[in-house]
């Protein structure tokens, strides 16, 4: 528990509003769940908005529970003295919109109905998150913000610094890009197959149901991991072990039950997924991400960059393929031609996608010298 | 071996504050090969310079972040595409040029970002250098080139008249020079006449 932020509470925040959304139909009313460590100062500009990743939640660090065995997901970066210090900051992480984790998203109730959403849920993007998570920063009083997120929550974090320039004054963007690979879609793709041809998808409406969606979802996260990982990492991790073993040696089965390693932490992770998360929000998020195009939207990458007021580290990882280091040069370049602040380093490491979930002590260094600049600037000020 | 890094230190370290001097106030400046910042860190500091730098490597990457500067993580052979003309002051590439892949094409992108462009590199035709290639037969190795054939970085070496012949040759204009000999700014008028002779290092400011 050392160094910890110890026990927290998910809090919820319901909005009574309608949004508007990106594809132009209303969503509302709208709960967000979210968690806070640190306090707030008194100019309420001390604020970090972390954003989560494809299929992360509002419990970002700390424990929920006494008997919890596992900590927040960035549990290794946020705490006291961490790289988002809380004895600092004010660090905010809510779960996106469209998730199954407290946020309003397709197994929450239709108010119209009185059942749970589904596929009548409104296709969501990026934008739409970010609107969300706006209405809740607002409502916690937080006028200036640093933004920060790893892959999809990358690109929640370059949304926020375009469109709340006058809010946002520094974006940490790491193992992300503006705008998913071909080859990234196509993963996505056939994770939703998975889950869409399930027996038991029954359109979405399968809430009420004896019998969930599971296969399919648990197809659909092991695609995921498959790209989460890299060819060194998963060499490493399984090599071509069996994991059936007697007196010591390994051995097949020759039959068509889990065999290699590999195969058995695939099911391990497919079937630890079905029990978290839904099949529903995993279309309607994976879509958010195919959707995100940030060039597309404002005519050009340095365009879209020409809004914000943001200093930016970007932060890539030398085995990541499926957010490649090519992708946050990408961003990096458009804003040098933007000309705006924004520092880069490429992160030495084996551990592919996943690294930024695990290399917290190169990423710990980085992000803190690049805060202190930040809170340095604010002091000399003042 | 210690002596050597003390030595190699205070040289930079004169380097360093010679192209401090010569860069004005309040500039925009842009440091290739930034190494982990010091020289970025002094500009900032001594002549309030807003400042950004290139490096290749990590660790230097992330020293010159913790310093507080902002740093981008790529290779200067790949050119300098995403900046536009004359959008800094002064492009700088101290003790960089001799291990750039495409000097030529590097000096080029710096004079087409720069209005100003700082250029510094130990002189190949420094006596002692040729001294040691000529009496020893074999590749010269100095405090300023202590690297052996076979793991040196310093693939394009040169020397102060090559430099020379290079910038006369693509009417590039040498505005200041200024020369170094064993840790100390070569003042003497003789040996300035035989300057590729006795400069150990140059700096140069070159525009076009």
């Amino acid at each position: 528990m050392q160094n910890s932020v110890g026990i927290v509470e998910t809090k919820y925040y319901k909005t009574e509003d309608k949004i508007i959304l990106e594809s132009g139909e209303q969503l509302g009313p709208i709960q967000i769940a979210y968690e806070t460590y640190g306090t707030l100062n008194a100019q309420k500009d001390n604020a970090i908005l972390l954003l989560h990743a494809l299929t992360g939640d509002a419990h970002a660090a700390g424990f929920n529970s006494e008997q919890d065995k596992k900590p927040g997901w960035w549990d290794d970066m946020v705490g006291p003295g961490k790289a988002f210090d809380t004895e600092k900051y004010f660090v905010i992480s809510s779960n996106m919109l469209g998730g199954c984790s407290g946020t309003t998203g397709p197994c929450s109730i239709n108010p119209n109905t009185g059942k749970p959403y589904g596929l009548n849920f409104p296709v969501i993007t990026i934008e739409d998150a970010v609107k969300v998570q706006k209405k809740l920063v607002d409502y916690l009083g937080v006028k200036k913000l640093i933004v920060a997120g790893g892959s999809m929550g990358g690109m929640q974090a370059l949304e926020w610094a375009i469109t709340h320039s006058d809010m946002v004054e520094s974006a940490i963007i790491i193992a992300s890009t503006s705008r998913l690979t071909a080859q990234g879609i196509a993963f996505n793709a056939v994770g939703r197959n998975a889950i869409l041809s399930d027996p038991y998808f029954n359109n979405g409406d399968y809430y009420d149901k004896e019998k969930q969606p599971e296969k399919g979802l648990a197809i659909a996260r092991m695609i995921g991991h498959i790209t989460y990982l890299c060819e060194e990492s998963m060499h490493s991790k399984f090599g071509r072990h069996f994991k059936n073993e007697t007196n010591g040696i390994e051995k097949p089965n020759f039959d068509f039950n889990i065999d290699f390693q590999v195969e058995s932490y695939l099911a391990h992770q497919g079937q630890t997924f079905v029990e978290r998360f839904d099949a529903n929000s995993y279309l309607y998020i994976t879509k958010a991400v195919d959707y995100f195009d940030l060039a597309q939207k404002h005519g050009s990458l340095t365009n879209a960059f020409k809004k914000t007021n943001a200093r930016f580290l970007i932060m890539s990882f030398t085995t990541d393929w499926l957010f490649p280091t090519s992708q946050s040069k990408e961003i990096v370049q458009a804003l040098i031609k933007a000309g705006k602040d924004v520092s880069f380093c490429e992160i030495d490491s084996p551990c592919g996608h996943d690294a930024f979930l695990l290399e917290f002590e190169t990423q710990t260094k980085i992000v803190k010298s690049f805060l202190s600049k930040a809170a340095g600037e604010k002091n000399a000020t003042v | 071996m210690q002596q050597f890094e003390l030595n190699k230190k205070e040289s930079l370290h004169l380097n360093y504050s010679v192209i401090t001097e010569n860069i004005e106030k309040n500039s925009k400046v842009l440091d290739l090969g930034c190494g982990s910042g010091e020289l970025l860190e002094m500009l900032i500091k001594k002549k309030q310079c807003v400042g950004s730098g290139i490096d290749i490597s990590q660790q230097n990457v992330i020293e010159s972040i913790q310093k507080g500067l902002s740093i981008v993580q790529g290779d200067i052979d790949e050119g300098l595409k995403e900046f536009t003309d004359k959008e800094y002051d002064y492009v700088i590439l101290n003790q960089t040029l001799q291990s750039t892949e495409k000097p030529d094409y590097v000096i080029k992108e710096m004079l087409r970002v720069g209005k100003k462009v700082v250029v510094s590199f130990p002189n190949f035709g420094y006596w002692r250098v040729r001294f040691y290639l000529f009496f020893k037969g074999r590749m010269p190795k100095s405090k300023m080139l202590p690297f052996n054939w076979y793991d040196t970085p310093n693939i394009h070496l040169l020397t102060v008249e090559d430099f020379f012949d290079f910038c006369k040759e693509r009417n590039i204009k040498i505005t200041k020079s200024v020369y170094i000999k064993r840790g100390k700014i070569n003042k003497n008028p003789i040996t300035k006449l035989l300057t590729n002779l006795f400069c150990e290092e140059a700096i140069f400011i070159i525009q076009k």
